[in-house]
């Protein structure tokens, strides 16, 4: 049997207005941008398939499940400009059949510099959860799938069930992300390891014509998933939730492929769909992971180096962070808030000078012509903070 | 291989600009690709002794009639052919009339060099214009000696075997053109930059008249950007299928240069602008973008190396605005003093209104000098490693260059990613694009 794990992250960041070093004023956020790309996102994305996950569970009831991980920032936003939206999470919730992830309020890699700052975040973002939806997430997911031993002991002191990271090859090596794994030396709570192609062929390859799969019907990827079969149960398939009608496009036929999978996935008798708790639940770890250092699910290399490769990056969010106990004693919610709508990861990616050259993904996502560009803004807006904190 | 008939301008040690730097690296890379350059250079003959040139006359077969060609070490297939003419690359009409008066008036105590750098008389080299200094070799006008030059080119042309004419902006098309006209070869024009970059909406319709001929006579057109064929395109009805685009490039010797004991050793930061101090330039922004830096730091000199028809505007202006103890004018540089220069800036601006190409900015980036240019220039289009701005905005400018002289790491990343990236600048690849042309408009024809 096979059980399909969907997990689809919602996040959208707080932009920052273009702000220069001649400005003064403490605002940094550029809420009509912010608005904007919020309602085009809502209408494009998260209106049309909250209504397709709905139909799916009203049609296979107990048989569909998704999970779904919403930054406290996205819910912000979507509060303020769409708050439809979260009418349409909130009845996805309300069907039992859909579980809510914790993770950082702040979408931030808060884990890297302050565990203080860390848990801080955890919990505001559980509590953001509860009061929005009235469910506890028992399963933690971190900002970009970022994880390492270090973080799975932390998150299950904080009292998870399980955690989630990417399954990349260099951490598994022979392995297949099909299992359930145990973090080394915890005891607590379970590792669900992304099963990276079959998530990719879906966020990133669905609608390139290049493919040699293309077109992908949901016949295909429900014969792909059956594959696992003999070879393990669990078919993780973690993606943005933005694949659907931003990433790829409706035109793509990408809402059509969701309508149509779990038809094919459970034509087969004993396939279904679960919630990552209920995958913790039901599959016993098979064995011990090690991973010491930091993975994530971001780029070829699954590394830190998207918001940690070069200088600018590092001394962004060095300077950022040492700001942390100033920002605290300084007794301003405003301030407290606005310093850490700057942690959120986003800030750095947009710094990124890896690829920059050649243009990608990464261009894609950035609202500046450069990654020089965004340094400068997110220093200024720093340095805004800093005069701040001197008065 | 090719033989081609190059009409170009200054050869090193004398070189006052972008324009010369190009026709020299692409001839130079010309002849490592074993392509037969005859290259004309406008100059007077007493100005070209230096080592590597070496004289010989040669002595025709056909008509007997004897000429003279020079040859320049380490460019093995380049004869040089200078031919006596008052023309310099960056001359307005104005200014050609001003020398000439001087001339004639013999108080020319200083020549200008580039139209823009005062250089003052050396009794042991003979100056720019030494040969031309018999009246009657005059021709009136600038535009009078353009088609003066056309016709002593021609001369040569008679006398010569290539495959190809080539042609640097409007002062040689007119030659350019004869020749063609006279051999029947096809005509190569490459334009460095347009009257409309050099005179925003002045425009001295003589020289855009010439530049249009040029452009619609030429069987193709060598843009050194999109933003030159874009112009060439809207502003002078040229079609697109015409015209290629081949970037400029730069010679890069070993490593780049680090001393980072000069930097240290100074107090002040350095920000500097390289150029000539013209309108094109955009000097004023400049300055107004220096003045706003200078109201959150005081640690900065802005420094303006280079001459030209604004110099003593801007030198005013800098006092006007209260920013003259900060602003330094060193005058034109050249050789050793330019690279001192870029050792000792912390960054370079080029502030420019309309930047055909740019090619101080790859200077700048092989000095390891970070580098904030205008978005209205051709080198943006192919550079990602450096600032850009729009040379309007004063605001921005001065936004970002506080940013680099406060942000070591911003400093740190521009300089490493942009050292890398000058590298694909390559004088070979623009002779192999260029060789490319010739072969597909000359190919049938040999």
């Amino acid at each position: 049997m096979a059980s399909v794990c969907f997990y689809f992250q919602v996040h959208q960041p707080f932009r920052l207005r273009r702000y220069s070093v001649f400005d003064s004023e403490p605002n940094y956020f550029d809420d009509f941008k912010n608005a904007e790309i919020c309602r085009k996102v809502a209408a494009r994305c998260y209106l049309p398939a909250n209504r397709l996950m709905l139909e799916l569970i009203r049609r296979y009831g107990q048989s569909f499940s998704v999970s779904y991980s919403l930054t406290g920032v996205a819910l912000e936003q979507l509060e303020r400009w769409s708050p439809e939206v979260i009418d349409s999470f909130r009845a996805l919730v309300d069907t039992g059949q859909v579980e809510m992830l914790a993770e950082t309020y702040y979408h931030s890699l808060a884990f890297l510099y302050s565990r203080e700052e860390f848990r801080d975040q955890v919990v505001a973002h559980s509590a953001k959860i509860s009061e929005t939806f009235g469910v506890r997430p028992k399963v933690f997911r971190n900002t970009e799938l970022i994880y390492n031993n270090d973080l799975a002991h932390f998150v299950q002191g904080m009292g998870y069930v399980g955690i989630l990271a990417e399954g990349a090859d260099h951490v598994l090596g022979y392995r297949s992300p099909s299992f359930v794994y145990r973090p080394i030396g915890a005891d607590r709570i379970a590792l669900l390891l992304k099963n990276y192609r079959l998530s990719d062929d879906i966020a990133f390859r669905f609608s390139d014509r290049n493919w040699s799969e293309w077109p992908l019907k949901a016949e295909k990827f429900a014969q792909w998933v059956n594959q696992v079969n003999g070879n393990g149960y669990l078919v993780n398939l973690f993606m943005d939730y933005e694949t659907f009608g931003e990433h790829q496009w409706a035109d793509s036929g990408i809402f059509d492929f969701m309508y149509h999978l779990p038809e094919h996935v459970l034509k087969q008798a004993d396939n279904n769909f679960m919630t990552l708790s209920r995958a913790v639940q039901t599959y016993a770890p098979v064995a011990e992971l090690d991973i010491p250092h930091m993975v994530s699910w971001a780029d070829v290399e699954r590394d830190l180096s998207a918001w940690l490769g070069n200088a600018m990056q590092s001394n962004a969010l060095h300077e950022l962070y040492r700001l942390e106990e100033a920002v605290k004693a300084a007794g301003n919610p405003q301030l407290l808030h606005d310093w850490r709508r700057l942690q959120t990861s986003d800030h750095f990616y947009y710094m990124c000078t890896k690829w920059f050259a050649d243009g990608d993904v990464h261009k894609y996502f950035n609202p500046y012509e450069s990654p020089y560009d965004s340094y400068i803004n997110f220093m200024n807006c720093l340095d805004n903070v800093r005069t701040r904190l001197r008065r | 291989m090719m033989r081609i008939l190059m009409l170009g301008w200054e050869f090193p040690p004398f070189i006052s600009g972008g324009l010369g730097t190009a026709c020299y690296g692409l001839t130079k890379a010309l002849s490592d690709l074993a392509a037969e350059v005859l290259f004309v250079l406008p100059r007077g003959e007493s100005e070209l002794r230096f080592e590597r040139i070496r004289v010989v006359t040669a002595v025709r077969k056909q008509g007997g009639r004897s000429h003279t060609y020079w040859t320049v070490d380490g460019l093995e297939h380049v004869r040089l052919i200078p031919v006596g003419a008052a023309l310099n690359p960056y001359q307005t009409e104005a200014e050609y009339l001003e020398e000439r008066r001087r001339q004639e008036t013999g108080r020319a105590s200083t020549v200008k060099e580039g139209g823009a750098a005062a250089m003052p008389a050396n009794p042991n080299r003979p100056t720019r214009l030494g040969l031309m200094s018999s009246p009657n070799l005059y021709a009136g006008d600038l535009f009078g000696e353009v088609h003066r030059y056309a016709r002593l080119v021609s001369e040569i042309a008679r006398q010569s075997d290539f495959d190809v004419i080539h042609a640097h902006d409007w002062m040689t098309f007119p030659a350019g053109l004869s020749v063609a006209a006279l051999t029947g070869k096809p005509l190569v024009v490459h334009v460095h930059s347009t009257e409309f970059d050099r005179s925003g909406t002045n425009v001295n319709q003589r020289v855009y008249d010439i530049e249009r001929a040029g452009v619609h006579g030429a069987t193709r057109i060598i843009c050194v950007s999109r933003m030159t064929r874009d112009i060439l395109t809207s502003h002078y009805g040229v079609p697109e299928s015409k015209c290629r685009v081949i970037y400029n490039a730069i010679t890069i010797n070993g490593e780049p240069i680090n001393h980072p004991f000069n930097r240290i050793e100074q107090n002040d930061k350095i920000v500097l602008f390289l150029g000539r101090i013209t309108m094109q330039k955009g000097p004023e922004y400049f300055l107004a973008a220096a003045k706003k830096v200078l109201t959150v730091m005081d640690n900065v000199k802005f420094v303006m190396a280079g001459s030209g028809d604004m110099i003593r505007r801007m030198i005013e202006l800098a006092a006007a605005m209260g920013i003259g103890h900060r602003v330094t004018f060193t005058g034109f540089l050249r050789g050793d003093d330019v690279d001192r220069i870029y050792e000792m800036a912390d960054l370079y601006v080029m502030p420019s209104v309309s930047e055909p190409f740019g090619l101080a900015p790859l200077e700048a980036l092989s000095h390891d000098v970070p580098v904030l240019i205008s978005k209205q220039s051709g080198v943006s289009e192919v550079l990602t490693h450096v600032l850009k701005v729009d040379f309007w905005d004063i605001h921005e400018m001065a936004n970002k260059i506080v940013a680099v002289l406060r942000h070591p790491p911003l400093q740190k990343t521009l300089r490493e990613h942009g050292a890398f990236e000058v590298r694909k600048f390559s004088w070979s690849d623009a002779a192999r694009q260029c060789v490319e042309i010739y072969q597909e408009i000359a190919g049938d024809r040999r």
